[in-house]
């Protein structure tokens, strides 16, 4: 039912009693039912709680009352957003059974405005990978291609737009881990301004870096999905009080006269040929459309990835300290209380957990501080700066959100170094904060879709959507 | 720099990690790969820039005009408004033990602390 309709049908469709929330929530739940076990995007449905929500919706149509903007929409969210009495797990076995007290905002957001939570989405452990192949419970198969994966950290949630068994589903960016499986799965996923959405219940990885973003299969849906996320949060205090303008209002406006820089750091080796094809076919349809193609630089790409890969380990390392097994998650059984510490450590995390934290806590130690994160501090310095110089002269830059198409499960599962350098054009914009989203642009030879990224000025979103949207319409 | 054993041992007991000693060849491994990649960062002169710790900085109030911000000032926006305006209520007594390993009913129980 989901696959004929878009977000904005479906609030019509439910005011005119031509469906019912109910109704489109049973069909999702008999979709996944029949697609996810060779999928693996759900590792926690609540569906008591999605149909309890989908009957208020009803209820409200059935009197004549006005619908909010999300009325009925079946949305899913990936499972580092903690839901008041549904398990999260953060795909870590040390939350196995977390049964968390309080909603994240985002998810309540979304709620208030009546979207219906169908379930939470597998990801890679603590939102580390690229692959969803460290879910502890089970890796996620790329719907267009099930021998491949899905991208990653938020497998779950791309898999789930892209396989129609949710309309709009929530993920984290800490370091591409929306934009990039968008593109492998060939849907949509925005990565706000750090600021622009609360992260108040979203289960922190590296706090400087993690951003809350939405997936859906067009860019007017994801408007309408960021629309109603972002905005200052009191419970937040790394949410920006930055007027949240009504972004799908915004996505008629013009695009002509735009003008969209082309970096040639983000074409360079390792790139593959169709995707660089296709990238580049998309810049000159941006061109076709009245915007002017402006050639930048980008000069400190290249550090981008031993950047990321301090701060955000760095980070988690101080972060992840918190699963002791004491007030919540797993605990081993321990004759003394650092055994317990150690032994609860040990059998809860994956091996990319332990591998991040280990990094992470040695570029930290005394001794190691200055070569390692003060230096990547200051390079993430000059990342921004480059952004900041780029963003005088251009609206936008467009780039491929990632160099391949998806690879196969297994593919990288041994060698972390080749993984992390499947982030290559996506940890840019964490470092520097800004704006970025991946818009569906073509497929390989073997009909693996390709995405094609943009970036804006920070809380800039506006003209991204809208850029995007032409884009889309145009293809 | 390169991650000795040693280092591997020592860093582990930082993390509160103990590590099968399999896990610890493959660290070895893996840490080395890794710094020997992020060594490439000694070729930039950054002596004289600032480390950017957190992308906060760059908004806010004043945002264009850093020497108006002195301290705390900078981060002004950021201070809740629950806070502002008094406490909100905590999380009650019995929905925080919920998810508790162990518990009396009162206290998180923990093995013994004193190990000597």
């Amino acid at each position: 039912m989901i696959d004929a309709m878009t977000i904005d049908d479906v609030r019509t469709k439910i005011a005119e009693r031509q469906t019912s929330a109910t109704a489109l929530a049973r069909d999702c739940y008999t979709r996944i039912r029949k697609e996810d076990p060779e999928i693996g995007a759900f590792l926690t449905l609540c569906e008591e709680r999605a149909l309890a929500q989908a009957g208020r919706i009803d209820a409200l149509a059935a009197a004549g009352k006005p619908l909010p903007l999300l009325a009925g929409v079946p949305i899913a969210i990936k499972d580092v957003m903690v839901t008041s009495g549904v398990r999260t797990t953060a795909g870590s076995k040390i939350l196995e059974n977390f049964i968390p007290p309080y909603d994240c905002t985002a998810v309540a957001r979304l709620e208030t405005a009546g979207a219906v939570v169908l379930g939470k989405l597998n990801c890679d452990e603590f939102a580390m990978g690229s692959s969803t192949e460290n879910s502890a419970y089970r890796p996620v198969h790329n719907p267009r291609d099930k021998s491949r994966v899905p991208g990653g950290s938020s497998g779950g949630s791309a898999a789930a737009v892209a396989a129609e068994m949710a309309m709009a589903t929530l993920g984290s960016d800490t370091g591409g881990s929306i934009r990039q499986p968008a593109s492998f799965c060939g849907v949509v996923g925005l990565k706000p301004t750090y600021g622009r959405v609360s992260r108040y219940g979203l289960i922190a990885f590296a706090s400087s870096l993690d951003h809350v973003g939405p997936f859906a299969k067009t860019v007017k849906e994801v408007a309408l999905v960021l629309r109603t996320i972002a905005g200052r949060d009191p419970m937040d205090s790394t949410s920006a009080e930055v007027p949240v303008p009504d972004y799908v209002a915004e996505l008629e406006k013009p695009v002509k006269g735009l003008k969209v820089g082309m970096a040639k750091e983000y074409f360079g080796a390792g790139l593959d040929a169709e995707v660089r094809a296709a990238v580049e076919g998309a810049i000159q349809k941006l061109a076709e459309l009245g915007c002017e193609v402006v050639p930048v630089s980008l000069p400190h790409t290249e550090y981008a990835i031993p950047t990321y890969y301090i701060v955000a380990t760095a980070e988690a390392s101080a972060n992840l300290a918190r699963y002791d097994g004491v007030r919540y998650g797993f605990r081993a059984k321990a004759n003394t209380l650092s055994e317990m510490y150690r032994q609860t450590r040990d059998g809860g995390f994956g091996m990319e957990v332990k591998r991040r934290i280990m990094l992470g806590t040695y570029a930290l130690s005394a001794g190691y501080y200055d070569a390692y994160y003060l230096k990547a501090q200051k390079v993430r310095t000059l990342l921004t700066r480059d952004f900041d110089e780029a963003f005088k002269k251009v609206d936008v830059i467009a780039a491929p959100t990632c160099p391949t198409p998806a690879f196969k499960l297994g593919e990288k599962v041994n060698d972390p170094l080749a993984m992390y350098l499947a982030d290559i054009y996506t940890v840019t914009a964490n470092l520097a904060g800004i704006p970025g989203i991946s818009v569906p642009c073509g497929e390989n030879h073997e009909k693996l879709p390709i995405g094609l990224q943009l970036f804006a000025r920070h809380f800039d979103e506006a003209t991204l959507l809208c850029i995007a949207h032409a884009y889309e319409r145009s293809r | 720099m390169k991650v000795t054993d040693k280092d591997v041992a020592y860093v582990a007991d930082l993390a509160n990690l103990e590590l099968t000693g399999e896990e610890r060849a493959h660290m070895l491994r893996d840490l080395n790969s890794i710094l020997e990649y992020v060594a490439r960062l000694g070729e930039l002169e950054t002596d004289k820039v600032a480390p950017m710790a957190q992308v906060s900085d760059r908004y806010g109030k004043d945002k264009d005009n850093d020497e108006l911000r002195q301290g705390s000032e900078r981060f002004a926006y950021a201070i809740r408004d629950d806070v502002k305006d008094g406490l909100r209520k905590s999380l009650p007594h019995d929905v925080a033990m919920k998810n508790a390993p162990d518990t009396d009913g009162t206290f998180f129980e923990v093995p013994k602390v004193i190990e000597r």
